[in-house]
């Protein structure tokens, strides 16, 4: 029987989400959270203990992409592509689902251990938004569930969805964007090369379309994260465990 | 294996040229368009709209924060508010915590004599490390306590980023970001706090100018000197309710000239060493919402009250040792103490201070709070520092050094502007990352510090005014 | 016309985002995409930045940006 097994959940959000929120609701560890962007530069890490397992929350930056325009978005986009969390959380603001859904679909490109937590629901209640959670699932593939992190509601089925995902008893199939021909015949060209360097290590598709749209640091960035696998089976996070005092 | 990499190197580079070939500019765009269309279409699909779609509550509360007639009013009260909450409130619990202190340290020096340890170690350990770290205790962690959690229910209830856009046109004369504003109020607890909390402005150099300028607002620390200076000196000739008016208006003037010298800096840099570095503004402005405020207040207390005083401590601590065993030591008949005060004496003439004065200002470079101590104790050479209780006594004793009205205007003028303590250019250093800017965050202030307040000696005494 | 000329309550519709570099990028992740409606809130008490509403959230653009972001006003909201 395989007891305390240790698991890496990152959480991803727009600022202003009520990402932090949750991160302090669900780990306890004391962080301050701030109403506006890029709060949290450096990663703040907690755990939670579920069903004999340990959940190590990540505390991705607030980001309203993930196109890598800042230190923060880079961030965050590199934990998701090369450390890769077994799962990723998207933290939406249910008040304004539109803008948040890109990020959203940004991570379920990235990835496709992705659950999608619609947060500040009691606030969107009150402001006559009503958001149909089954169809949103049914709309993206991947989990979805309406959460209020400052009055910890839904987290039983949060903690739930995340253990039956990590046992692979959820499998996802992530709404996949599709690009006007002109792009997508772009991307297929490329793919086969991707593929042909990097296998199935990380997502192909994702990178053909980074690429397209003139990311090259991210090629240097595959190449570094490739030699390093090689060397060691590394297993380093960009952590700043025990330090999030002084990051206040 | 050189070759294997060497070949991998060469279909990457084929890959990046590919890849190069195909890309476009206008991909871009419609990456995101897509995008966008996607996330509108599920929208769409799933999301209903009951009521208009407006946050009508966050509307009426933004057309009175960030009115033309009422914005700038409510946020100067609000400012007020903090300042006088932090500085009313926290007196009670400093004085308590002080007594405690001095009652704590009888038992404790009892300890000591009971135990026949030798005078110095009682000296280094009690009169000097003790006092100086339970000093910095007391005077700074009521008001900590008070202002942070304040300040971030102001935050989490969103009304914060509306001073920021109140703000921002004035900013923007200088070359600065708006959100500077709002990381001068956190200065207004603590500079070097302050410091960190500039990661709220993305772009580098706006980020930059908020960090080289903090300094500029009296932290918590220069509070006690500032106050007690004013109201010892500044507003002697009055009694009662007017002696506390007119003291509050001298802080209130000084404050001002920190905050006029702060653009100044900022405008300077930005036409200088700041130049060319490009610069990008986008300011959310998030709906308000009605902060936990349990959550909030124990949060920001246990975090930034216990690092800022952590820190504080650590540095504290040294220093109270550091002063005592100057004091104590002779060489000759002379403490070495007195011997920097000796020769700093002549300059600090210059600038309308004393050698005493300066020696507190230098050995106060790792906390701000202790500044005051040191001088009393360099003052009454006592050797080691101490407590003033009655103000009465407090100005004799600068009466008796030959303190007039410029002295204080000149030691609240220096306190004001000089560099910043030694925790502040520790965060400033882990911030920039370079020995360049924060030696420049040290030298800007020190720079102006000297020559404001020689230029106001040389009038004032000119003018015979004194 | 510009986002920059618009008055409170107007409605803009977005054509041309006439910025280049990190800035634009930003910008079209807030929102500020070709195609997308955007609602003058209100002015700075000193005039500038402006308040927009765009794809549900609110966001302060300087002059320099708003006026580089053109569009065909759809809606005047007479209050």
């Amino acid at each position: 029987m395989t007891t305390n097994e240790v698991y890496r959940i990152a959480l991803a959000g727009n600022p202003n989400t009520g990402k932090s929120t949750l991160f302090n609701a669900l780990t306890g560890l004391k962080q301050h959270t701030g109403n506006w962007a890029g709060k949290t530069v450096s990663l703040a890490e907690g755990s939670v203990h579920y069903k004999k397992s340990t959940y190590r929350l990540i505390d991705l930056p607030g980001t309203y992409s993930l196109y890598s325009n800042s230190t923060d978005e880079e961030v965050a986009r590199n934990y998701i592509v090369f450390e890769k969390p077994h799962v990723t959380l998207v933290v939406l603001d249910a008040t304004s689902l539109e803008r948040n859904l890109n990020l959203a679909l940004q991570v379920m490109e990235m990835t496709s251990n992705v659950i999608v937590c619609v947060n500040l629901i009691d606030e969107a209640k009150k402001r006559g938004i009503e958001i149909d959670e089954l169809k949103l699932m049914r709309q993206l593939g991947v989990p979805v569930l309406k959460i209020s992190a400052r009055n910890k509601t839904g987290f039983p089925a949060l903690l739930d969805t995340i253990d039956r995902m990590i046992r692979g008893e959820i499998t996802t199939s992530p709404y996949a964007i599709q690009y006007n021909d002109e792009i997508e015949g772009k991307i297929s060209e490329l793919v086969p090369n991707v593929k042909k360097l990097v296998g199935d290590r990380f997502p192909s598709r994702w990178i053909a379309l980074r690429l397209l749209d003139g990311d090259t640091s991210l090629l240097d960035e595959i190449q570094k994260r490739m030699h390093q696998e090689e060397e060691s089976t590394w297993n380093t996070v960009q952590k700043t465990s025990g330090s999030h005092l002084e990051n206040f | 294996m050189e070759y294997s990499s060497e070949n991998e190197r060469q279909s990457f580079r084929e890959l990046l040229n590919q890849a190069n070939e195909l890309s476009t500019s206008s991909l871009r765009d419609e990456v995101v368009s897509s995008l966008y269309q996607t996330s509108q279409q599920i929208c769409s699909r799933t999301v209903r709209f009951t009521k208009s779609k407006e946050d009508k509550k966050t509307e009426r509360l933004d057309a009175v924060f960030t009115s033309p007639i009422w914005g700038f009013p409510i946020m100067l009260a609000m400012l007020g508010l903090i300042f006088y909450l932090t500085i009313a409130g926290a007196n009670v619990p400093s004085s308590m915590l002080a007594s405690f202190f001095t009652w704590l340290e009888d038992y404790i020096s009892m300890a000591f004599f009971a135990l026949n340890s030798p005078d110095w170690l009682h000296g280094v350990l009690v009169l000097g490390l003790y006092r100086g770290t339970t000093w910095v205790i007391s005077v700074m962690l009521p008001p900590m306590a008070i202002f942070f959690p304040t300040f971030a229910l102001l935050e989490s209830y969103g009304y914060l980023p509306r001073v920021a856009f109140n703000m921002d046109r004035l900013f923007k004369k200088v070359g600065a970001h708006g959100k500077q504003s709002l990381t001068m109020a956190m200065g207004f607890g603590c500079n070097a706090a302050a410091v960190l909390s500039t990661r709220i402005i993305e772009s580098p150099r706006e980020r930059m100018l908020a960090i080289l300028t903090n300094n500029f607002v009296p932290c918590n620390g220069r509070w006690g000197t500032l106050i007690v200076l004013a109201s010892l000196f500044m507003a002697a000739g009055f009694t009662g309710g007017m002696k506390t008016l007119v003291s509050s208006g001298v802080i209130v003037g000084i404050v001002i000239f920190g905050i006029f010298v702060t653009f100044v800096v900022s405008w300077v840099l930005s036409k200088t060493m700041l130049k060319g570095v490009p610069t990008h503004y986008t300011l959310e402005l998030p709906p308000y919402r009605r902060p936990k405020f349990f959550d909030t207040v124990v949060r920001s207390s246990l975090n930034k009250s216990y690092a800022v005083l952590m820190r504080a401590i650590k540095i504290a601590a040294p220093a109270g040792i550091l002063t005592w065993v100057f004091a104590n030591i002779y060489i000759g008949d002379t403490s070495i103490f007195m011997y920097g005060v000796n020769f700093l004496d002549p300059f600090a003439q210059s600038l309308g201070l004393d050698g005493y004065i300066m020696l507190a200002f230098i050995l106060g470079l790792p906390a701000n709070e202790v500044v005051l101590p040191i001088l009393l104790m360099g003052y009454l050479s006592t050797g080691s520092m101490l407590e003033v209780d009655n103000l009465a006594d407090l100005k004799n004793i600068f009466l008796d050094q030959g303190w007039t009205w410029l002295t204080a205007l000149n030691m609240m003028l220096f306190s004001l502007l000089h560099y910043p303590c030694g925790t502040t250019l520790i965060n400033i250093y882990k911030e920039t990352k370079s020995y360049k800017w924060t030696f420049v965050a040290f030298l800007i202030p020190t720079v102006i510090a000297i020559g404001v307040t020689f230029a106001v000696a040389q009038l004032v005494r000119g003018m015979g005014w004194v | 016309m510009n986002l920059y000329e618009g008055n409170k309550g107007d409605r803009i519709r977005i054509k041309e985002v006439a910025i280049e570099g990190v800035m634009r990028r930003r910008l079209l992740d807030l929102g500020f995409v070709p195609g997308a409606i955007v609602d003058v809130l209100k002015k700075s008490p000193l005039g500038d930045p402006i308040a927009f509403r765009v794809s549900h959230t609110t966001i302060a653009l300087r002059k320099e940006e708003s006026i580089k972001i053109t569009g065909e006003l759809i809606q005047h909201d007479n209050e």
